[in-house]
């Protein structure tokens, strides 16, 4: 799902999943935590960088935490400049 | 089941190179036990190669289709409706699989786009580990369950070498020595005598050694 947004010309996404030890979902978190680092070994091998995707942990009570953390992903992916991959046409 | 892994994108990229139709085939069985070549695996790498293309600046038309099996016609002959609108196939499955894609579309350039390794079993998810040679003369009745062949290194028949150490192997300090597992399977079994039965020299006419094998059971042909 991840690479597919990339495909379809989004410039960086980041994950927001629940503090660690506190999921919902008990260990949801952390098979999130490793999914992501997989996908962002595919983008370094696929040349877009890892710094694209981020997963960042927060309470669901913590609107401050998660308009901060908007605030540092939004700034460094404007670093990081567009990405180079245009709309992805030819997908079946 | 077959254990396989998928090759660097880089090395798949420049397989592909000349193409810009691809059928991309996955299959249902050991590759997607092993987490080379499944549905999954062939919806990442299809994405890997759009984006890494889309990056160049070049297209790429994928089509994504997982078979139930490779390696046997009935489900490869599913893709032959289409198999025609692309230039190349490029195949998840083991070995066996990629070359039976090949023989059925002679037409079609059939690319690996995994390394086919070794007869093995889940340790764990994520871990796969080798048991089985496919020699062709099964003793596992006289060790124990534990195979010779596969697990020492050298494939000794009668006991543990000289290199043996505290249970592991000389070639790699992870590995287990596999003759002790098979005298500490004994043990616990009460069939330690059957450790002084000396194990013949062995006929490898039965493994790969005697040329490519076939099997034929005539009570089962149409």
């Amino acid at each position: 799902m991840i690479l597919r947004a990339f495909e379809s010309g989004v410039d960086g996404v980041y994950l927001a999943g629940c503090l660690e030890g506190e999921c919902h979902f008990l260990r949801g978190n952390l098979r999130a935590k490793k999914r992501v680092q997989y996908v962002k070994g595919l983008l370094d091998e696929v040349g877009l960088g890892a710094g694209r995707l981020e997963m960042y942990n927060m309470s669901s009570a913590q609107g401050q935490r998660f308009a901060e953390v908007a605030r540092e992903m939004t700034e460094k992916i404007r670093t990081l400049g567009p990405s180079l991959v245009k709309k992805v046409k030819g997908k079946k | 089941m077959i254990v396989a892994n998928r090759k660097s994108l880089e090395e798949i990229l420049t397989m592909l190179k000349p193409y810009k139709k691809v059928l991309l085939l996955g299959c249902n069985e050991c590759v997607t036990v092993c987490a080379a070549g499944g549905e999954r695996e062939v919806g990442v790498l299809a994405s890997e190669l759009r984006l890494a293309r889309s990056k160049e600046g070049q297209e790429i038309e994928i089509k994504e289709q997982t078979l139930e099996r490779q390696c046997d016609h009935e489900y490869i002959d599913q893709v032959r409706p289409f198999v025609g609108d692309y230039e190349v196939i490029l195949s998840m499955a083991c070995g066996a699989g990629i070359q039976y894609v090949a023989e059925k579309y002679r037409s079609k350039p059939v690319l690996p786009a995994v390394n086919t390794s070794f007869l093995g079993v889940t340790l764990e998810q994520g871990v796969w580990s080798e048991r089985c040679q496919g020699c062709g003369t099964c003793i596992l009745d006289q060790t124990g369950g534990i195979c010779p062949i596969a697990r020492c290194a050298k494939s000794l028949l009668n006991g543990p070498c000289g290199g043996s150490s505290n249970g592991k192997c000389e070639v790699d300090k992870e590995l287990d020595c596999g003759w002790q597992l098979i005298i500490d399977r004994l043990k616990e079994l009460g069939q330690l005598d059957r450790y002084e039965e000396i194990i013949p020299v062995k006929d490898w006419t039965t493994s790969r050694d005697g040329g490519p094998r076939k099997r034929v059971r005539e009570d089962l042909r149409l």
